[in-house]
């Protein structure tokens, strides 16, 4: 509905109408988005969510003035040494300082989860979008193939094509991104499916709207709630793939830092050196609570009536 | 219902060729010479070309699909390129492990879940409520390896409590130790991984669990069983928790791939020596022909684990129509 209420401004109405327009009458109506604000400023743990990943965004736009050292610089006279004034979370195996690499890192993660999760959304939609707006053929081929694509055991799958493709931070994004968008495909489906005998369809179709007006301007949009929510979930899942990916040595390569790859190398030194595993998995988890959490605050906000 | 099975079977039929011909292109677009692997380094052409003949490699792409379909219909699925070993006799040597681990994690997480759930929603916004959704978000958020590391550092490096990789002590056995001695010491194998992997998939099935009990409760059928008035154990253990059961009894089918694929990254930190070891062991050493096999099974299995979702579903709801 989101189209229909924030497309109707009185402005729109006084036009239309030269009989209406008294200020009695036009109670300021609340826009879609502030009522939505309204509703997901009550989920505390979303908003928490929300502050802790505009302050990691931050920090990997200016990870450059808030490292303070360089990501690849070794100094083989401090290896594995504890958390200290100038190396605030120790330094690794290499001796390179472990604060640093964690913010570098935090760009690396947050953008691959960000194109990862952008890919996995563009291409479900679409796929969905079609299939579900024309029926038929286009929605038995396509179908299928967001079936086949399913049955693969995903994480197999991933580390399958990423075993064969060249490891660049692109690649990895790409990857990630191409092997997690059927569910994607075949919620998107459903929502056109139901949308497309409304009325507001028939409408749009009579006044000789073509079918890519009508699915990207008049379906899509009254389809949008339920994709916002997936799309941030997916960005956390993404963010825990790479990770994971990265952490056997699959996905972001030395010496370019992921939380991943951070946790991979100083996995030998568990005993020696703790502190190394330990600082970009709270990053992780608490990165991937916070885009949990706000996806929650999300559903509740888009659309009240997903909740339970 | 005869009928159901048969077209439902049907439709298994492109699904599986579609999967099967994604996969060997997948594997045809690899870069590296297999032949490579296995010849030696200073190999002379003629015997480059014999050996790339005895594994027809040099047929077109389109012989080699329909040589493999044959072979992997019969359960053949090629040699190693590494070791020459029948691929079938790789996967053997490790589904037993990965079989056991994903067995022990399925029971505890189905026997923890259920009720957990089914208490979520039957005290909905109580305390225990909150701390079980908490709870549920953390273990969605919290990656599996770290948490692992984590635990292996607090109870497997700093206390000895716990062994921290492998299935069994070396020399453990039963020839020469008591039934007690290696059953406490398998057990005690398991605990850490069956942990993570536990604490990581238990979310899902708890909040699926609260959301078809709450589904439940709130039907006609419920308030009747009060109405008639019947004591509220029995409304609970009869009425609501009996249907609410029935999406999570098709789950089970989808347990059948997860058994099989289970956790690849849980699999090399706790060297446990299943298939998901095996796979990273292939992909990181180019044996397509193991990875091939892998996917393949992988994927038949979710095929086959979907179509035993749907006829359990049939099975055990009266009011599905199978049309």
């Amino acid at each position: 509905m989101m189209a229909a209420v924030s497309k109707q401004p009185p402005a729109e109405l006084d036009q239309l109408d030269p009989h209406f327009g008294g200020d009695a009458l036009t109670l300021e109506p609340e826009s879609y988005l502030s009522m939505v604000w309204k509703r997901f400023r009550r989920h505390k743990l979303a908003m928490a969510g929300l502050c802790f990943l505009i302050l990691m965004y931050l920090v990997a736009i200016f990870a450059p003035y808030i490292a303070t050292q360089s990501y690849r610089e070794t100094d083989s006279a401090n290896r594995l040494q504890p958390p200290s004034k100038e190396h605030w979370m120790g330094t690794d195996q290499i001796g390179r300082d472990l604060y640093s690499r964690v913010i570098w890192g935090s760009r690396i993660s947050l953008s691959v989860g960000f194109v990862a999760a952008g890919v996995a959304v563009v291409l479900g939609t679409v796929i969905g979008a079609v299939a579900g707006y024309f029926g038929g053929i286009i929605d038995n081929v396509l179908m299928r193939f967001t079936e086949i694509v399913m049955s693969f055991p995903t994480f197999f799958l991933l580390i399958t094509i990423v075993s064969i493709v060249e490891r660049s931070i692109f690649n990895i994004m790409l990857v990630i991104g191409l092997t997690s968008w059927p569910g994607l495909a075949r919620m998107v489906r459903g929502q056109f499916l139901s949308l497309r005998e409304q009325e507001f369809v028939l409408a749009a179709r009579a006044l000789g709207a073509s079918n890519a007006r009508i699915i990207f301007r008049h379906i899509l949009p009254n389809a949008m709630a339920p994709v916002i929510v997936s799309a941030t979930l997916r960005i956390g899942g993404a963010i825990l793939t790479e990770s994971g990916l990265s952490f056997i040595g699959l996905g972001v390569q030395e010496p370019f830092p992921s939380w991943g790859n951070i946790i991979n190398g100083g996995r030998t030194f568990l005993r020696q050196a703790p502190w190394i595993c330990t600082f970009p998995g709270i990053f992780i988890f608490l990165t991937v609570l916070s885009f949990n959490y706000v996806g929650d605050g999300l559903r509740d906000a888009l659309d009240p009536r997903l909740k339970d | 219902m005869l009928n159901y099975v048969i077209r439902r079977l049907l439709q298994m039929i492109p699904l599986l060729i579609g999967i099967s011909i994604i996969n060997f292109v997948i594997m045809h677009l690899a870069p590296g010479d297999p032949v490579l692997l296995l010849t030696e380094r200073n190999a002379p052409p003629e015997e480059v070309a014999r050996i790339r003949a005895l594994y027809g490699l040099d047929d077109p792409i389109y012989v080699q699909y329909f040589r493999w379909l044959r072979q992997i219909l019969k359960g053949d699925f090629g040699r190693s390129f590494v070791d020459g070993r029948p691929v079938i006799d790789h996967i053997m040597d490790r589904l037993p492990y990965t079989l056991y681990l994903n067995f022990v994690v399925m029971i505890i997480i189905y026997a923890l879940a259920i009720p957990i759930g089914n208490i979520s929603a039957l005290r909905q916004y109580s305390w225990f409520d909150h701390v079980v959704t908490f709870f549920a978000f953390l273990g969605q958020a919290l990656p599996s390896f770290w948490f692992a590391l984590m635990l292996i550092y607090a109870v497997g490096i700093k206390s000895d409590w716990l062994p921290i990789s492998g299935v069994a002590t070396i020399g453990v056995s039963l020839k020469r130790h008591g039934f007690w001695t290696v059953l406490v010491d398998r057990a005690k194998h398991l605990i850490l991984p069956v942990t993570v992997i536990s604490l990581g998939s238990m979310a899902g099935i708890t909040r699926y669990m609260r959301s078809s009990m709450l589904e439940v409760i709130r039907q006609d059928y419920i308030r009747t069983a009060r109405a008639k008035g019947l004591p509220e154990k029995v409304v609970i253990r009869k009425h609501a928790l009996r249907n609410a059961l029935l999406p999570i009894v098709t789950l089970l089918g989808m347990e059948l791939p997860i058994l099989f694929s289970g956790s690849v990254i849980i699999e090399t930190i706790f060297s446990w020596p299943g298939l998901g070891l095996l796979s990273i062991r292939a992909v990181f050493q180019r044996d397509y022909q193991i990875v091939m096999a892998l996917n393949m099974i992988g994927a038949f299995l979710m095929v086959l684990g979907n179509f035993i979702s749907d006829i359990l579903y049939v099975l055990v709801d009266p009011r599905i129509k199978y049309s």
